[in-house]
């Protein structure tokens, strides 16, 4: 019971921080607006919850310029996959 | 307490995974009223066949009746393929308002392109077979291709299209054994099988 809980991760407690690695885990790339339009959430409070992700390595990102304009594409790591998948497996034993 | 909260989550990660990867505004009216079109489209056909055979076969020459004859059915199924579209096209985007999901997303594109590229093969191909004289095959050529284009876009949209386009394979195939079905399996596939799956979605999605 105890290692069930241990995968529960923090990090995907939150709503905006789920629904990103949800949307992460099915696309390859995913940029700012596509995330904004999803969830439905403000600049502020996205780019709070990337930060979050990308500081537990989670998520990266690469920047590219699309008629000068700089674009954001976020990506899950191997490692936020792998986070992500344990977190799903958690729950549903916890629901079981 | 906790529980809930969790079921809640699994739902709401299932629901993004959907939303963000595969287009799921398709409408069942879309499927409902092109079956509706290609129905119309097979009555005008064999009416245009009936008709020309045996009113005109015994006083115009054969060369000239099948030229004619050709000419009015590849019209018939231009102006099938453009009201379907349109009808299709109106019904799937009211529906995307009505969910809230955007028309010209990636989804979409990535689930036209998959659509397109065994539909452009199977029309470049019905229409050489067209100019080569071939008529026989054309009919459930057609079904055979639409099939294998709904089977290859299946991925990105509701998972029954997948069904569908089995089906229409399965009726071309048996159009091309049995060549002299080819109209009749032709409004099968894409006339009553496009009502039943439209309704169904309906039921199922509603």
């Amino acid at each position: 019971m105890k290692s069930i809980i241990e995968n529960i991760n923090k990090a995907f407690e939150n709503k905006v921080r789920l629904g990103i690695m949800s949307i992460l885990m099915v696309n390859d790339s995913v940029d700012f607006s596509t995330f904004k339009e999803l969830l439905g959430v403000t600049d502020g409070n996205l780019a709070s919850h990337i930060k979050s992700l990308e500081k537990s390595e989670y998520v990266t990102y690469t920047k590219t310029f699309e008629n000068r304009k700089p674009k954001t594409t976020y990506y899950a790591t191997e490692k936020g996959k792998k986070a992500f998948k344990l977190h799903i497996q958690a729950i549903e034993k916890l629901l079981k | 307490m906790s529980k809930q909260k969790y079921i809640q989550d699994l739902k709401e990660i299932k629901d993004l995974m959907n939303k963000s990867s595969k287009f799921i505004s398709l409408s069942g009216w879309s499927g409902i009223s092109i079956g509706i079109v290609a129905l119309t489209a097979s009555f005008i056909a064999k009416y245009l066949v009936d008709f020309k055979l045996a009113v005109y076969s015994k006083t115009v020459d054969m060369q000239k009746l099948l030229v004619d004859l050709t000419m009015e059915l590849t019209i018939t199924a231009a102006i099938t393929l453009v009201v379907s579209l349109v009808l299709g096209f109106i019904f799937t985007y009211n529906k995307s308002k009505r969910l809230g999901q955007e028309i010209w997303s990636s989804q979409t594109k990535v689930l036209l392109i998959n659509l397109f590229i065994p539909l452009a093969v199977g029309g470049m191909l019905c229409i050489l077979l067209l100019l080569k004289g071939i008529y026989v095959l054309i009919a459930p050529l057609t079904l055979v291709f639409y099939g294998l284009a709904l089977i290859n876009a299946s991925k990105y949209t509701l998972s029954e299209i997948r069904g569908l386009g089995i089906l229409n394979c399965v009726l071309g195939l048996i159009g091309v054994q049995f060549v002299g079905y080819g109209l009749l399996l032709w409004a099968i596939g894409f006339g009553v099988l496009h009502i039943i799956y439209g309704i169904l979605m309906k039921l199922k999605h509603q």
